[in-house]
């Protein structure tokens, strides 16, 4: 099940945190009290050039310092803490949450196009892959991700995210199959950019798991999400394709369809789904996604998981339910229901 | 100089119900192999000659005639078997090496048959492909790993990569190839129209083309093998695409051998070769005596036929198959397909037959693994072969990382073939693998195209039906997709090579 | 004299607003109002007899379903599958309304003035007197009547071209009835396309006559207007699949 929903301005007008929370627990149905999560993109303004690292300390006395020396090794932290929480009755904290704010050594990636988020992205496929006690949970700029294994209020309430304003916010509510405990386990995902959240399960992880590997990703979490997370930023980021292409990609038209289509498109499609057969994702699913000037959202060709979206003023909303927009903005001026694999994207204007 | 061993045991022994039989001597008309005969108006048998090819059987009106494997009992031993002790008395009368026919009879674990298939229940719903797409086309050759595009004037994006071409495939089953030579006219027609019928393709194996077969030579897979048989340019440009055999999975590392009984007029004008004459593949490729002479045939190859037509190379997987095949995926071939050591032949000495290769999943399993960490899976198509008997055959090799297989025996079964393993004599009792006009007109071209499409078009449903339970609607969303198998019964470290995890895991 | 009962939903769980609504009934309400409805699931689930309810606000998913009788009116869009597996009744839903809308549905009629998702129909079936009807106002989206095994499936398309693709999908039984023409290429295989004979057309003008009274649109033009009727092309479509062992 999983309810998931996106909110975007696109004049970058901030949204605090309760909005969202009201959204996500309308769908309370969808989860199973096991797993919440949030991201937001532009909440942390002081440190905008930094790229913000959330991460969970299983002992921040034992792990923090292979944390800080991994950073300082590939660049420097400007600063960090603990991240703020407030106790709620019925989460039960079982790591530290922390936050840096890091500035990569470009120097440490030559050649490459965007060597700050090279560095960043081997840095978490590092500390991520080894058994440290430490989990890299969010890693772009001016962009943190807050989640646990618990109800979104209590989840919400333990971060205190209404302190937070942001003006795109990713949220997910989960339903539990595995691994209820770990507080790294839920949605969203994220790396550096990219942020994701899936209402659904693929039946393609293990193709997909074994293309983006090959491209030097390291999937540790298992989940759907980082797989894709890693799929639109190699599609995107190393790879080059728009974030159209990169999500027709990703939930190709059908052969038929491809058959009937003009000759130009149809030799793009069919050069699509030649170069990222491997990549295409199948099985149920519903994924919004954003980077800091993009939210996007799709869901698989068969149309197996709901995805409405809303708009209102500058506000974009995708959401598994009409009921959860509404939640948040209860005169939202058009609702509709894209066709499967039909991408919405929203941009924030420059 | 004769033996001491005098007459061995039977092999098979035919009876015929007196009571039933009617004496219309039809099992006499069939049997090419002589086991019966008239004597006055009564049949005797000499079961000496039979091969269980069951063409007697399958004519006899009255269920009259039965056929009995090993009817006579060796005293039981589990180290001396009967087919070691065969082999000794056979070696120790002829001083010669054993040839046979068909495929690997090794009684080794089939690990096919211990991969289980995954389905959906509840995290996600099964697709229905009766009312909902399953997508089984497939495109073999090679394909581009990134796309380049150019930005129009306006604004849009232009698509810049130019595909290679590539084979356009309804259905991830393919004919192998068997000559023609090996196989009659009419097996070759019949696979021909049964390839075009179900959208897939056929090989010629090393025989050459028979112009008989000219009208479906879009779908054929004209092959080049070391003896260059019947290959001339109008036979490469007549191919939807080429393969360049360089091994095969039955005898890997050997060449092959036409007896001259075997070359007709027929076969000796598509071979180019005279007639009666052994027509003989030598074990290499004469101007491939290391791996950097394969690009060297390649590009001779795709210069003669303009760069239009997708090339395949088919290996025999051995020992280092990983790396065989990463080195071949480098020579510019589009698709490399692999030969298992349960692969099909019209002959081959027993002792590579049943011990020289690896099993086709370890090999496919392997080869996808290690293209995907050098980087080369787009540069290459893998075809599996060697032993695809049936529709979860096709879809756990494509589970393992194959993008299509190739049938042969199979397809040959579906024909009528019995399995004899007496190919190599020539008298193929169903007209399948002879040249004898009279034998060879028993093959009726239309029946038998049916029933290879009929089985073509099965296992495609059953696929679709497998594919569809686990909540997969593209071939391509499957291909290397080994989460979705679970290994029954297999020791740890072939898990770990086959990527695999456990029942229960 | 009817007997109205009004209760507000807003932050209620639907279990215990579903025990409202129970409770107005057995108390003999006529008409139930059901105030500031946000999503709320499953109203009225299994409920027998012949109330109406009015839902003013978001429909939660599965809205009356397994319902044998009762009306529900919605002011407003309806999530996922209203009309589930519903037996006799009426639903009527002024909005839009999600995937699989009248799965199941055995018998009643569901109303959507707006459009509707993804399997709108599936596997609608009849059996004797009971005989399924949906229609939509508005446009229905892909594999429409998907499985459809009886009853009547109507798409007026007063707002635009039709977008489903996939039409019939598996249909063995009943019909789809789509107003103005159906691409051949968006019927699905199993599904063939037969001209509106004067006989349905009788058979469908109190279905669109009462559709147009229920949202105060203007019938005759409706009722005269162009046709596509799909239909099975077999009652078994899938019988020569299979073969014994
Ligand atoms: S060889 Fe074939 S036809 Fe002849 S007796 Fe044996 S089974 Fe019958
Ligand atoms: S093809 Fe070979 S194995 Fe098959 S029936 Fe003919 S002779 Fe026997």
């Amino acid at each position: 099940m999983c309810g998931i929903f996106g909110v975007m301005d696109k004049r970058r007008q901030m949204m605090d945190g309760s909005g969202i929370r009201e959204a996500l627990s309308i769908m309370n149905e969808r989860g199973s009290g096991e797993g919440a999560g949030y991201v937001a993109y532009g909440i942390y303004p002081d440190y905008r050039d930094c790229y913000a690292l959330h991460v969970f300390f299983d002992n921040p006395g034992k792990s923090k310092a292979i944390v800080d020396a991994t950073l300082e090794q590939w660049g420097t932290i400007e600063h960090d803490e603990a991240i703020p929480t407030c106790d709620q009755p019925n989460l039960k904290a079982n790591c530290t949450p922390w936050r840096y704010f890091f500035k990569p050594d470009a120097s440490l990636a030559p050649g490459s196009a965007s060597p700050e988020k090279d560095v960043v992205t081997s840095i978490v496929m590092q500390i991520n892959a080894s058994a440290n006690g430490a989990e890299i949970v969010s890693s772009g700029k001016n962009v943190g991700l807050f989640k646990a294994s618990g109800w979104p209020e209590d989840v919400a309430d333990y971060y205190r995210i209404q302190d937070y304003e942001g003006y795109i916010w990713l949220a997910h509510n989960r339903y539990a199959t595995s691994n209820p405990e770990l507080w790294e386990r839920p949605d969203p995902f994220n790396l550096h950019d990219w942020s994701v959240v899936e209402n659904g399960k693929t039946t393609t992880y293990g193709a997909n798991r074994r293309y983006v590997e090959s491209f030097g990703y390291n999937c540790s979490t298992g989940t759907d999400s980082e797989v894709i997370a890693y799929l639109i930023d190699l599609l995107t980021r190393k790879h080059g394709l728009g974030i159209d292409l990169a999500i027709r990609a990703l939930a190709p038209p059908y052969w038929d369809e491809i058959d009937r289509m003009p000759e130009a498109e149809q030799n793009l499609n069919r050069a699509l789904r030649f170069a990222y057969g491997s990549a295409t994702m199948n099985g149920p699913f519903t994924v919004v996604a954003a980077n800091p000037d993009t939210m996007i959202g799709f869901t698989d060709r068969g149309k197996l998981r709901p995805m409405v979206v809303g708009e209102c003023g500058d506000r974009l909303y995708i959401a598994s339910e009409e009921t959860a927009i509404r939640a948040m903005e209860p005169c939202v001026e058009s609702i509709r229901r894209p066709a499967a694999g039909e991408p919405v994207i929203g941009r924030v204007a420059p | 100089m004769s033996s001491n061993f005098g007459s061995m045991p039977l092999r098979y022994r035919i009876t015929i119900d007196r009571e039933q039989c009617m004496e219309c001597g039809r099992c006499v008309e069939n049997c090419p192999y002589g086991v019966f005969r008239w004597d006055g108006n009564r049949i005797l048998i000499n079961s000496r000659n039979c091969t269980a090819c069951h063409r007697c059987l399958t004519y006899c009106p009255r269920d009259a005639i039965m056929l009995q494997e090993h009817p006579c009992d060796y005293r039981s031993h589990p180290v001396w078997t009967r087919a070691v002790r065969e082999s000794i008395y056979n070696q120790s009368r002829t001083g010669k090496i054993i040839l046979a026919g068909m495929g690997s009879v090794a009684n080794l674990p089939i690990i096919f048959d211990h991969l289980m298939l995954d389905a959906c229940q509840v995290t996600t719903p099964p697709t229905d492909p009766l009312r909902e797409p399953v997508e089984l086309r497939t495109y073999l050759g090679k394909k581009p790993s990134k796309l380049d595009f150019t930005q129009k004037p306006n604004g849009d994006v232009e698509l810049s990569t130019e595909l290679t071409p590539n084979l356009m495939l309804e259905t991830p089953i393919m004919l192998g190839h068997m000559s023609y030579g090996a196989l009659s006219l009419n097996a070759h027609v019949a696979m021909a129209r049964a390839a075009k019928e179900t959208g897939t393709y056929m090989g010629t194996g090393e025989g050459g083309l028979h112009p008989g077969l000219y009208p479906y030579q879009d779908r054929m897979i004209v092959q080049v093998a070391s003896g260059r048989f019947g290959v001339n340019v109008d036979y490469l440009e007549r191919g939807a695409a080429i393969e360049l055999k360089l091994g095969q999975g039955a005898k890997p590392g050997i060449g092959g051998h036409l007896p001259g009984e075997k070359v007709s007029a027929d076969v000796s004008r598509t071979r180019m070769i005279p007639q009666g004459s052994d027509a003989i593949s030598p074990a290499p490729h004469h101007d491939i005596y290391g791996i950097e002479d394969l690009p060297q045939l390649v590009n001779s190859v795709k210069e003669a036929t303009e760069r239009k037509k997708p090339i395949f190379a088919k290996i025999a997987a051995v020992n280092n198959n990983a790396e065989n095949v990463a080195a071949v995926a480098r020579s510019g071939v589009d698709a490399i397909a692999i030969d298992g050591f349960r692969g099909g032949t019209g002959a081959a000495p027993r002792v590579f037959r049943d011990h020289v290769g690896i099993p086709i999943e370890v090999a496919i399993a392997t080869a996808d693994q290690e293209l995907r960490k050098q980087g080369l899976r787009n540069e290459v198509s893998l075809i599996a072969c060697g032993s695809i008997r049936e529709s979860t055959d096709v879809i756990k090799a494509i589970a393992l990382g194959a993008d299509a297989v190739y049938i042969g025996t199979a397809a040959l079964v579906a024909m009528g073939c019995r399995v004899c393993g007496n190919c190599y004599q020539g008298l193929c009792p169903w007209g399948i693998a002879t040249q004898r006009p009279d034998l060879v007109a028993r093959l009726d071209p239309d029946v038998a195209s049916k029933q290879i499409a009929n089985l073509i078009h099965a296992w495609t449903l059953e696929i679709t039906e497998l594919m569809g339970a686990a909540g997969i609607n593209s071939i391509e969303s499957l291909r290397g997709n080994r989460d979705r198998l679970r290994g029954y019964m297999l020791d740890e470290g072939l898990l770990e090579i086959l990527d695999v995890k456990s029942v229960g895991a | 004299m009817a007997k109205q009962v009004t209760i507000d939903a807003k932050g209620v769980h639907y279990t215990p607003l579903n025990q409202q609504i129970r409770k107005a009934i057995e108390d003999g309400a006529d008409e139930i109002v059901v105030n500031n409805v946000l999503g709320q699931r499953f109203i009225g689930n299994g409920l027998r007899g012949n109330a109406t309810i009015r839902v003013n606000g978001v429909a939660g998913g599965d809205l009356a379903m397994f319902m044998s009788g009762p009306t529900v009116i919605v002011d407003g869009n309806a999530e996922h599958a209203p009309g589930n597996t519903m037996d006799s009744g009426k639903v009527v839903i002024h909005g839009s309304a999600g995937d699989a809308v009248a799965h199941s549905m055995r018998g009643g009629k569901i109303f959507v003035r707006g459009d509707i998702g993804y399997r709108g129909g599936i596997h609608m079936k009849q059996y004797e007197t009971q005989r399924p009807i949906l229609v939509v106002g508005g446009s229905a989206q892909t594999f429409l009547g998907e499985y459809m095994a009886g009853g009547l499936l109507l798409v007026l398309g007063l707002d635009g071209a039709m977008k489903a693709r996939e039409i019939g999908s598996g249909i063995h039984g009943g019909e789809i009835v789509i107003r103005g023409d159906v691409d051949e290429a968006c019927l699905a295989a199993g599904a063939k396309k037969l001209p509106l004979t004067d006989e349905d057309r009788a058979r469908i003008a109190p279905v669109i006559r009462e559709f147009a009274a229920d949202f105060g649109l203007d019938a005759e033009p409706l009722v005269k207007a162009n046709y596509t009727r799909i239909v099975p092309a077999s009652a078994r479509p899938f019988a020569g699949k299979y073969t014994w062992e």
